[in-house]
């Protein structure tokens, strides 16, 4: 809501000075937030002109400029530039004759822009000024020729200063307005609002008594409602007045036209100004209705299935059987409380006008605004929630300025059709408020707030009787008027204490876990990243499964990226998305990771529901339960890419390039941090390479994958030929762990190491050969590693020899070397029996 | 064996000094280990006068054998006393040898780091939970009756148009991505026993644009407090607490009416600092309020028995502001340089 500071000051006693920083630093005390400051940025010296003659001078570029002699102060006098009283200026319009009255901008001034007048040299002359244009001047758009004071009704002695004139001395406030106060979306509200943040006093302009005025037959109206929506009737009430004889033609007042203009509004003709006009002062919406173009009486009701109806922007819309209508003996008339209908509009023919002033509701609005995509300024008042008891004197407002502005005679009676809703009357427990805010109000601190805010009081045992003023429908429970009264004493009353919680337990197991996860693969050298989730279906497909077909994907509606409007399955394009930018931008050797949730719909389930449960109570147990299971799996995954070096060339060290390798230190690294136990098996993915896979499992369990990207794959998104990654199922991890680690023995006596070479076809993995020698050495084979993997001379084809480094202890003697060859031979037994292994000599 | 000397002062002198004056001249350890055989070993002359005590006569053999003793004992000294030298200064050789460039070292240790949105959210999540709350958390793609009817969004209000909702398709399912943290609270409320004291930190989505101050996918922490007897103070306490224990003891808050349709009364938080860039000066960081009674009912909480009060703020905002990051995109494409400036700490 933008707020004209002279319009303000009509209705509260604004500080004579205040300014635009003033008023909006009172406003956001109460609630009102700033936005912005509009003003019109012109500065002076700008004057009333007078054309005494002007000389027509064709130019070479085939314009016509005039030379013209204007007078700028009255005769013997100096002009507001200190120039003499006539200024010679060129002027490129031709709309204009001698004697025209015409707004000067004199030598030292500004325009919007902005733009410095200068005398300057042109088309032969010193042109000592300017003849403006109403666009120059920032009052419209008009550009067609320059402002001719005439055509806005004005005359004024030469020299009069223009600025003050045409209301371009005034500034405005814009002020974010919350959906719950709707009355802000007005002078009258915002003034209000204005005098409890200050104090000063506050007259109401809808209580004005000129706009008293007598209820009687008015124009017929009828409010025929066969389907409320939740019950509501969608006109409370219809307020109508007839002014007649107007003479349409007539120019819109500067002082409208900058207000207007100030507030956002374009000035459009008289009749229709004036309707805005009073909706800004009053923020009731008024529709005008040329009386002549209407067949009978008006009749409010729903659309009927396939009605159409062109709107005042010329569109044929096809209504709804929920949209309410405005209809006379021709069919519809506007959609109500949205727009107008082209047919009945206010036109530059019209004499005589029906004034609508209605009350409707706010649900059949928002939703008839939303369903034609048109938000208007009435529908946004409306949707909010309008005052039901001004009706009468906002359509008595619009006849006032009709009469006075565009001539005419109002009719002495108003129409009136339905009855405001009276506000219930909330209960307001004494202390309840100081209880909430934890202040000690006084009441009259509290019974002042109230009343202020326009409230009724009356008492009932132990508590107020509270009825809410007509413009507050938002005021609806004793939460509600705690506010009240908080704001209106205002928030910096209220004190600081912190309460005590009970005792906590901390970060629960599994976010402990995950910070170790993403600390400690920090601490090992990769970068964490945080990725959009959004893909588009060819990645979900590719990297969400190992193996073919189409992986199902949740989709967004409204995807602000038509190329990827699914949700991810998979952690892998996010990562190579932000490789792509790093190596695009210099950096080469990388290794990042991501912590996150992936979006696992079952194929073939819908979710969701179509009904929800109110909101208002507590759902049933079943309702619940079917609200969580309609929510689709989010696993939490960890994935990790890497590419270039490892470790990159240095003095006495060559580079070492990343690969497969380093995936799988990745996985080892998660794998401490969750204490889980990872087993690495070869695996196959489809967007990996074939022989450089491995499958993570957590006992029977595939919970992931880490190998090297298929080299097409990878040149194909223009990364290096080896980029390893890994995605691993963060959550499937934490879930196989959940029992406190049993520490076992630190054995202290001497340990006897050996080596153990077996040798096995090149197809046994080296990690289950071991595992055999782990499991038939028995327990005092403490640790056991991979040292060799050896092929080639000595070895028959298609076999290698693996040599492992054994350490053996006991946990009460010294071993004999005798004794630590026994269990190396019967874990070479165990070998031999599964994978065929014998002994290298 | 007769041309051999005899044992007598002179010769054992000449011996042992021959030895000492090898001793003195060995200029290494090997040289030092063949000095020590030729001058103490078995055909060294101090070996051989020593071999001929055996065949003296008996009243010499205390005076000789002492002479000989002592003589065996001045070299062996002279010895241990050389090798200690050479030993010191060849240990010291080696150092010498062995010193690089401690700034010209090949490094196997490459930098990584946190993102320092998810440090700052590490570093929220324990100032609540030093306080004693607990760490919430919900889904992502959430039902719409989580995110909006519960906390007092009805249907046709504007506030539920004002969200920028991502919707999940089919509509008809009524399911979102999240627009808030919000629907944490009303999980929280259904799940847990009361009293009632969480921090919901998450990523959260609204349909906009793709800038320098917005992001369509951002992170925001929720507050949630439900307890008998708590107030608009608590709240502030909070707060208050809270931006002094990550801003600094200097910052302080300001609560301004608002409205927010899971909160009645309703506040923007401002907060101050003394180091804003531009100046110290009022910036706002968020809404919140205390609990709206038409929520506590959604959750089945009779709120005549127990208040709550609720709070929510951006981290990326918090992030701008406190490190001073200037373009919100920064914080999602993934430059590792980005999050490496930060490494470990935010």
């Amino acid at each position: 809501m933008r707020v004209p500071l002279s319009w303000l000051a009509e209705y509260v006693d604004l500080a004579p000075g205040s300014t635009t920083e003033d008023v909006h630093a009172a406003l956001v005390k109460v609630g009102l937030e700033e936005e912005d400051v509009h003003a019109f940025d012109v500065t002076g010296p700008v004057v009333v002109g007078e054309v005494l003659e002007f000389v027509e001078e064709p130019q070479k570029n085939g314009k016509t400029i005039r030379w013209c002699q204007v007078r700028v102060a009255p005769d013997g006098e100096l002009a507001a530039d200190g120039g003499p009283a006539i200024h010679g200026v060129v002027c490129g319009a031709d709309n204009f004759f001698v004697g025209d009255k015409v707004v000067v901008t004199l030598p030292g001034s500004v325009l919007p822009g902005p733009f410095p007048i200068a005398a300057r040299k042109t088309y032969g002359h010193v042109s000592d000024g300017m003849i403006a244009s109403t666009r120059e001047l920032g009052l419209g758009d008009e550009h067609d020729g320059i402002l001719r004071l005439s055509t806005l009704g004005v005359d004024a002695e030469v020299g009069t200063d223009a600025i003050t004139l045409l209301g371009l001395d005034d500034a405005a406030v814009e002020i974010n307005v919350t959906p719950d106060r709707g009355y802000a979306f007005s002078i009258r509200g915002v003034a209000r609002e204005y005098s409890h943040a200050t104090g000063v006093a506050f007259s109401d302009p809808a209580a004005r008594q000129e706009l008293e005025t007598p209820i009687g037959d008015g124009y017929p109206v009828a409010i025929d409602d066969i389907a409320p929506i939740r019950g509501r009737q969608g006109a409370s009430v219809f307020a109508t007045r007839v002014v007649r004889g107007v003479d349409a033609t007539r120019p819109t007042p500067p002082w409208m036209v900058s207000r207007l203009k100030l507030a956002g509004i374009r000035s459009i003709s008289l009749l229709v100004d004036i309707t805005n006009y009073v909706m800004l002062e009053l923020g009731q919406p008024i529709h005008g209705y040329d009386l002549d173009s209407l067949t009978g009486g008006i009749v409010v009701r729903r659309a009927i299935a396939a009605e159409t109806l062109e709107t005042l922007d010329g569109q044929k819309r096809v209504l709804d059987r929920e949209d309410l209508l405005i209809t006379d003996g021709s069919g519809a008339i506007g959609l109500a409380g949205v727009m107008g209908g082209a047919h009945t509009e206010m036109s530059a023919t019209t004499t005589n006008v029906l004034i609508e002033a209605a009350n409707f509701d706010p649900v059949s609005i928002a939703r008839t605004a939303r369903r034609h995509k048109l938000p208007s300024e009435a529908s946004r008042r409306f949707e909010r929630g309008v005052d039901p008891r001004i009706a009468v004197a906002s359509a008595a407002r619009v006849a006032e300025l009709m009469v006075t502005l565009a001539g005419g005679t109002a009719d002495a009676v108003a129409g009136l059709v339905g009855e405001p809703e009276e506000p219930s009357a909330i209960r307001f427990p004494s202390g309840y408020v100081s209880a909430l805010i934890g202040v000690d109000y006084t009441d009259d601190e509290i019974r002042g707030s109230l009343e202020e805010i326009g409230a009724t009081i009356a008492d009932s045992d132990g508590a107020l009787l509270v009825t809410p003023p007509s413009w507050r429908p938002d005021l609806l429970d004793k939460s509600d008027l705690a506010e009240e009264v908080a704001r209106i004493v205002g928030y910096d009353r209220i004190p600081s204490v912190l309460p005590v919680a009970p005792a906590g337990r901390g970060l629960t197991r599994s976010q402990r876990i995950r910070r170790t996860v993403a600390d400690s693969l920090a601490a090992a050298g990769s970068t964490e990243i945080l990725a959009f989730p959004f893909l588009g279906a060819t990645d979900n497909d590719l990297y969400g499964s190992p193996v073919d077909g189409e992986v199902p994907a949740i989709k967004v509606a409204n995807a602000l990226d038509a190329s990827a409007p699914y949700l991810r399955t998979t952690l892998i394009p996010g990562l190579i998305e932000a490789a792509k930018r790093n190596l695009a931008r210099g950096l080469t050797d990388l290794s990042l990771f991501e912590v996150g949730l992936i979006f696992t719909p079952e194929a073939g389930k819908s979710y969701g529901q179509a009904e929800l449960p109110s909101g208002v109570t507590l759902p049933t147990d079943e309702q619940l339960a079917e609200l969580n299971t309609g929510i689709p799996p989010q696993p939490r995954h960890v994935g990790v890419l890497i590419l270039g070096n490892a470790v990159p060339k240095q003095p006495g060290q060559p580079a070492v390039p990343s690969g497969i390798a380093d995936a799988l230190a990745a996985v080892t690294q998660i794998g401490l941090a969750t204490g889980a136990t990872i087993e690495v098996v070869q695996g196959s993915h489809k967007a990996l390479h074939p022989g450089r896979t491995a499958e993570l499992r957590i006992g029977d369990r595939s919970i992931g994958f880490a190998g090297e990207l298929l080299p097409r794959l990878a040149l194909d998104s223009d990364l290096p030929r080896v980029v390893a990654v890994v995605e691993l199922d963060l959550d499937a991890l934490l879930e196989s762990t959940d029992v406190p680690f049993t520490a076992g023995v630190i054995g202290t006596l001497p340990a006897a190491t050996q080596d153990l070479s077996l040798v096995v076809s090149v197809d046994a993995p080296a990690a289950a050969v071991g595992a055999a020698v782990r499991e038939g050495a028995g327990s005092l084979l403490e640790d056991i590693r991979l040292v060799d993997d050896y092929r080639g001379p000595g070895l028959a084809d298609g076999t290698k020899s693996l040599t492992f480094a054994l350490r053996f202890r006991a946990p009460d003697r010294t071993l004999t070397a005798a004794e630590a060859s026994e269990a190396k031979l019967a874990g070479s037994a165990l070998a031999a029996e599964r994978f065929g292994a014998h002994i290298r000599d | 064996m007769s041309d051999s000397p005899e044992i007598s002062e002179t010769t054992v002198n000449a011996a042992v000094e021959a030895a000492l004056e090898a001793i003195a001249a060995a200029a290494d350890s090997s040289a030092l280990k063949q000095v020590r055989t030729e001058h103490t070993g078995e055909s060294s002359p101090l070996a051989k006068l020593n071999g001929m005590l055996r065949s003296v006569a008996p009243d010499q053999k205390a005076p000789l054998g002492k002479l000989v003793g002592q003589a065996r004992g001045r070299v062996n000294a002279a010895f241990a006393a050389r090798e200690q030298e050479i030993v010191e200064a060849e240990n010291a050789a080696q150092l010498a040898a062995e010193t690089v460039d401690v700034t010209a070292l090949a490094s196997r240790y490459r930098a990584g780091a946190r993102h320092p949105l998810t440090l700052l959210q590490d570093r929220v999540s324990e100032i609540f939970t030093g306080m004693g709350w607990e760490i919430a958390e919900g889904p992502e793609v959430e039902s719409e009756w989580f995110n909006f009817d519960a906390l007092n969004f009805d249907a046709d209000h504007p506030a539920r148009a004002m969200q920028d909702t991502f919707f999940i398709d089919p509509p008809e399912s009524h399911l979102v991505l999240r627009t808030h943290t919000s629907p944490v609270q009303v999980r929280s409320l259904l799940d847990r026993e009361l009293p009632v004291y969480v921090l919901a930190p998450g990523r959260v989505y609204r349909t906009d644009e793709f800038d320098a101050t917005h992001l369509p996918v951002f992170m925001q922490f929720e507050g949630l407090a439900v307890d008998k007897g708590l107030t608009m103070a608590h709240l502030k306490g909070t707060l208050d607490h809270f931006v002094k224990s990550i801003f600094g003891d200097e910052a302080k808050i300001r609560l301004r009416p608002s409205y927010f349709p899971f909160t009645e009364p309703s506040a923007e938080l401002d907060f101050w600092h003394p180091t804003f860039k531009h100046g110290p000066r009022w910036i706002e960081w968020g809404g919140c309020g205390m609990i709206n009674p038409n929520v506590l009912r959604a959750a089945g909480i009779d709120p005549d028995e127990y208040s709550g009060f609720a709070f929510g703020m951006g981290i990326e905002r918090g992030l701008m502001l406190r490190n001073d990051v200037q373009d919100m995109r920064e914080m999602v494409e993934g430059d590792v340089r980005f999050s490496q400036q930060f490494g470990m700490v935010v």
